[in-house]
């Protein structure tokens, strides 16, 4: 019997009345590996995010971490099991300069102020925000306030890391940027699921696609796979697959 | 927080002399209007531990205020106990029972929670205005007694009450900036910025909560105390009051709110303002006084909402 | 005539229902209090603590009307509706909108700035003591069948109720009503639908003055006039705006009812002295169960 799975979600449905904004999903997720979620706006992929990461309950379904059952546990406390996420709508905190940002992060795992700070630059260092450390945090543009979400997220050392469209509003040039830091976040030894919409960077990055429609799991393979598979297009009628802005 | 420049420590250290020596050239009015002036910059300080940095603007604090000055005085005059004794006692009675309130307020934001804080204070000056065993509407009256420190009490001058509240104040400054400094400070504004944001940083927000809110509490028992031993007499109408509650967030927002020494700011500018005003107007009844305090604080809530010291410190780094 | 009853009596039965039915009408001009803070509040996200102090300017103008001119009360109500419309409009043109762009707290202090600042000029003005309307056009008690209706209190509470129906009506029947709605539910949505939010802004605080102009001209039938009676009202009327929910105008009338009813009937069941306290006690065991009040219920 294999080591168990990093992320193993296990028929997940939640309601919202009589919404199903997830509907009996299941998949999971192997350490090292990139897998991205894609599907048509309202598919149920942030939900499903919440659902794994404790901000929503799960009315069915179980999820497991490393082989322990997480399911409906305090954000806070699967944060500290090792499992981060960032929102769709960037947040960051406002009063406080980029460095103390990802500072906060780090006072997960460490109590000193001193050897935080360190962390924290370093961290900087490895995503690229080194020389806007002293900047407060509101004043950074949408792809540098998103690398801050990444860096709060990683200074936080976690072994998985679920990113929620962070691609979106990107220029070509940030999307490049955003694409190779995924990368090199993968090459460091945290795992990593996106849900996605930028198809560019879905295709470039995941090792495994898992598409959602209206709550429910309706294909997962390799990304070339799914997005030649004839029910994927018909559940895109009309998306276009190029997002990227100029 | 930045760490202190060698600068500003200087400046502060003068500060603090010349803190030191005016007392001793000053009337003893003007002893007075300064030791209510740092004690109401202690609640301002306080109050901020959970306000400013915290985001939750309480308006109840009183409540603690009062339960102070109630729980050294009763135990004086009951188990005739030391007051510093009841300084403690009161402390941590109001930590506790900051706690208790505080839990199911949890999920309360904005203004639920100011209105929470109010309705929780109203509770605690209504059940004191009509319980007999800590003398209900009449309050209590502390003895006089023979002078000396261990009894918390002065009779020939002032001089003893300044320079404890001074300390008082200070110890409340440091205890601010440590939190300010520390890992908790950091969680505190995350809270502040969203619940949201704090969980998934792995903040348990329930119980760092709990953690300002015990805090503010505290400090803020302890001015109590101080104003019980100063005063000699406290009833629900003077350690009760939803005013002095709203005092002390004047204080610390017209200072400058979510920064330490911010509130410190505004009680030397309100406090002085609304003490001579009554001083020079207030003895015919006419409320003249408050008027002049009304529309003072109206004025500076229209033309420096970011507070005085959020200015003198934007003039400070050029301007933003 | 029917025989007078001795007070004892009295079924604890008719006891209740009599509490129950003074709750209902004391409540009613709660509710009427409230509508005006909500419609401010919800429109512009800014929480009045001047609001008890336009009642007791309301008050006393019907006082003053009674008193040197005879006018009763009743007839006082379109007067105070316009007067207190003037000032609500006069104040935020003048002082609430400059501080509409600065954070919440100075939107605040400015408020209970003016709250002092009026309840105290009343006192210098007219003193401190207490004041009473002693024969209103409409006055005395019905009796029906042991229940004692006081006929100021009836008369009011319909008063409230017209009133409170009136501002319904208006917001959703008229054009600048629904454009109040409409900043209501999103400002920026408001804004670029060619909405001039800042007249909407100083509208709402003009009407919600006006419907506290109204309450006071009715609580005036019954009430004690002084200088510092808003302060009371003030705190009572932010508890049932939270209860209703923020903003919500069908919730500030029902939670009006409501907290009339629990202090009325709180007030006979425990002591008078801690009518209050219960109040503050239901807010607070209500929003620990259902953090956002009544909304959406």
């Amino acid at each position: 019997m294999s080591a168990a799975r990093l992320l193993d979600v296990q028929s997940v449905s939640k309601y919202f009345g009589g919404v199903r904004a997830s509907d009996d999903v299941s998949f999971h997720v192997d350490k090292g590996e990139i897998v991205s979620i894609i599907g048509p706006n309202g598919a149920g992929k942030s939900t499903l995010f919440s659902c794994i990461t404790g901000f929503h309950r799960v009315d069915k379904g179980r999820v497991f971490f490393k082989g322990r059952d997480i399911t409906n546990q305090k954000p806070h406390i699967i944060g500290k099991l090792g499992i981060v996420r960032t929102f769709q709508i960037v947040q960051v905190i406002s009063d406080m300069t980029v460095l103390e940002n990802v500072m906060t992060g780090g006072f997960l795992r460490q109590s000193r102020v001193a050897d935080v700070r360190r962390d924290a630059r370093e961290m900087l260092a490895f995503t690229g925000l080194a020389d806007k450390q002293n900047h407060n945090a509101v004043e950074l543009s949408i792809s540098d306030k998103k690398r801050l979400e990444v860096s709060m997220s990683l200074a936080m050392k976690p072994e998985l890391i679920m990113l929620d469209e962070s691609m979106a509003g990107l220029t070509r040039v940030e999307l490049r940027e955003m694409i190779d830091l995924i990368r090199k976040v993968r090459e460091n030894g945290v795992t990593v699921v996106v849900v996605e919409h930028v198809m560019e960077a879905v295709m470039e990055l995941s090792d495994r696609v898992i598409v959602l429609n209206t709550g429910r799991k309706i294909v997962e393979g390799p990304p070339k796979e799914v997005v030649a598979n004839p029910e994927v297009i018909r559940a895109y009628l009309g998306e276009r697959y190029n997002a990227v802005r100029q | 927080m930045q760490n202190i420049s060698g600068k500003q420590l200087a400046a502060g250290g003068a500060v603090l002399a010349l803190l030191v020596i005016l007392p001793l050239v000053s009337s003893s009015f003007g002893q007075h209007v300064m030791i209510i002036t740092f004690m109401f910059a202690m609640c301002g300080v306080a109050w901020n531990v959970m306000g400013g940095y915290a985001g939750m603007f309480s308006f109840g604090q009183v409540a603690f205020f009062g339960i102070g000055a109630y729980t050294s005085s009763f135990m004086v005059l009951t188990f005739h106990l030391s007051p510093w004794i009841g300084l403690v006692a009161g402390g941590v009675l109001s930590a506790l029972l900051a706690a208790l309130i505080g839990y199911p307020c949890s999920k309360l934001r904005g203004h639920y929670f100011a209105i929470a804080s109010i309705a929780f204070a109203e509770i605690v000056r209504i059940v004191f205005n009509n319980w007999k065993t800590v003398g209900a509407a009449e309050g209590l009256t502390l003895p006089m007694v023979k002078e000396s420190m261990a009894h918390f009490m002065f009779h020939s001058s002032k001089l003893p009450y300044y320079y404890i509240m001074l300390l008082f104040l200070l110890l409340a400054v440091a205890v601010c900036y440590w939190v300010s400094t520390s890992k908790m400070g950091y969680y505190f504004r995350a809270i502040k910025e969203s619940h949201e944001i704090a969980e998934v940083l792995g903040v348990n927000v329930v119980r760092y909560r709990l953690f300002a809110i015990m805090i503010s509490a505290f400090l803020t028992s302890m001015a109590g105390t101080f104003y019980a031993q100063y005063i000699l007499y406290i009833d629900p109408e003077s350690v009760m009051i939803l005013a002095i509650s709203v005092q002390i967030v004047l204080v610390a927002m017209l200072g400058g709110a979510s920064t330490v020494l911010g509130p410190v700011v505004g009680a030397a500018i309100l406090i002085p303002l609304s003490e001579y005003s009554r001083a020079w107007l207030g003895y015919k009844g006419t409320g003249a006084d408050m008027i002049l305090y009304g529309t003072l604080i109206t004025i500076i809530a229209m033309y420096q909402p970011a507070g005085v010291w959020g200015a003198f410190n934007s003039r400070m780094r050029g301007g933003k | 005539m029917p025989p007078v009853r001795n007070r004892l009596e009295y079924s604890f039965m008719e006891q209740f229902v009599q509490q129950i039915v003074n709750g209902v009408l004391i409540g009613l001009v709660y509710s009427l209090l409230a509508i005006g803070l909500t419609l401010v509040w919800g429109v512009m996200n800014v929480l009045n603590f001047a609001h008890g102090d336009f009642l007791m300017l309301g008050m006393f103008l019907s006082y003053w009307l009674y008193t040197l001119a005879g006018i009763d009360p009743l007839f006082s109500i379109p007067i105070n509706a316009v007067a207190l419309f003037l000032l609500g409009m006069f104040i935020y043109r003048f002082i609430i909108s400059k501080v509409m762009k600065g954070p919440g707290l100075a939107q605040l202090v400015v408020t209970f700035g003016i709250s002092i600042f009026l309840s105290n000029v009343a006192a210098l003005i007219w003193t401190p003591n207490f004041r009473s309307i002693e024969h209103t056009l409409l006055s005395g008690t019905w009796d029906i069948s042991g229940i004692k209706l006081s006929i100021p209190k009836f008369v009011s509470s319909i008063g409230s109720i017209l009133a409170s129906f009136g501002v319904f009506w208006f917001l959703r029947n008229t054009r600048t009503g629904k454009a109040i709605l409409a900043v209501e539910m999103d400002r920026e949505a408001a804004l670029i639908m060619g909405i001039n939010t800042e007249r909407i802004n100083s509208l709402s605080f003009a009407i919600g003055s006006a419907l506290v102009g109204v309450a006071g001209a009715l609580l005036a039938t019954y009430y004690y006039i002084y200088p510092f009676v808003g302060g009371t009202f003030g705190l009572v009327c932010f508890c049932i705006v939270a209860l209703g929910g923020f903003g919500s105008i069908e919730g500030a009338f029902i939670a009006g009812i409501l907290v009339g009813v629990v202090q009325t009937l709180g007030g006979y069941i425990f002591d008078p002295s801690y009518k209050l306290a219960i109040v503050f006690a239901m807010y607070l065991i209500t929003v620990w169960i259902r953090p956002q009040g009544l909304k959406g219920w």
